[in-house]
């Protein structure tokens, strides 16, 4: 099963439908909630980062029977040191972002920690590559 | 923890999913920094926070968060009740601090989320 979302940038009040709809579809396939739970968590970080950073971005998921792989494609300003913001705590998100609740630097070493694979590819100026991989079978 | 005694603790309204007080939780969390409580919340928790916006009931959804106590008298909007009547997440108002809607929740029993893992670890 493939699911693709547009996510619009900026637009705070609607980050997490994309992650929202694939946690109900995850529901409906009968994951394991520990699985829905770590994608859930990873791909909302995800996402929510793609609309702080980013500017939106698009995001595919495919689900088989063994995986769920996630793609999250933006094409923002990139991620300038990728080992630093891989760092807890550090965080270069707005203060509009901050107000909500956001922009500790937890999102991507939760993601990290959450997934069974976590890929980014990043080049300043061109945009940002992350892809989030879970085994369906624990 | 019974919904309707964290209710009658907290001395709150409930805006959003009345019908569900009979549900209990374990633990309570208390905290606005979203990013905390993605990280940190494991258990089935009541999240006690002073946000109002949206991404607080998203948040609550991504991590099964049954119940929501807006605390220090906030006021959320119609559009946040809405969020959460359709995901069955319980939302309550107090006046009451944070500090002192924690404390008055402990003193009655409810046990604190235990902090998973050391996050330099991650």
């Amino acid at each position: 099963m493939k699911l693709h979302f547009d996510v619009e940038g900026g637009e705070f009040i609607t980050a997490g439908i994309a992650s929202s709809k694939v946690k109900k579809t995850l529901k409906q396939l009968g994951i394991s909630p520990n699985i829905i739970r770590k994608v859930s968590i990873s791909m909302y970080e995800a996402e929510i980062n793609m609309v702080i950073h980013a500017n939106g971005g698009i995001i595919d998921v495919e689900i088989t029977p063994e995986n769920i792989d996630i793609q999250l494609v933006d094409d923002g300003p990139g991620i300038e040191n990728l080992d630093l913001a891989m760092q807890v705590g550090y965080s270069t998100a707005s203060k509009e972002a901050r107000e909500m609740g956001f922009g500790a630097g937890m999102g991507l070493p939760n993601m990290k920690r959450h997934s069974d694979d976590m890929t980014i590819t990043t080049e300043v100026g061109k945009g940002t590559k992350v892809h989030l991989a879970f085994k369906i079978h624990e | 923890m019974f919904i309707r005694e964290i209710k009658d603790i907290l001395e709150a309204d409930i805006l959003a999913c009345e019908e569900l007080q009979d549900i209990q939780v374990t633990y309570g969390y208390g905290c606005d920094l979203m990013s905390d409580v993605l990280a940190f919340v494991r258990n089935d928790v009541i999240l006690l926070t002073g946000l109002v916006h949206p991404q607080v009931i998203r948040t609550a959804e991504m991590l099964d968060i049954k119940a929501i106590a807006i605390i220090r008298g906030k006021k959320p909007s119609e559009e946040l009740i809405t969020m959460a009547k359709k995901r069955n997440i319980v939302l309550l108002t107090t006046r009451h601090s944070l500090f002192t809607a924690s404390g008055l929740l402990y003193k009655n029993g409810l046990e604190g989320e235990e902090i998973a893992h050391d996050e330099a670890t991650f």
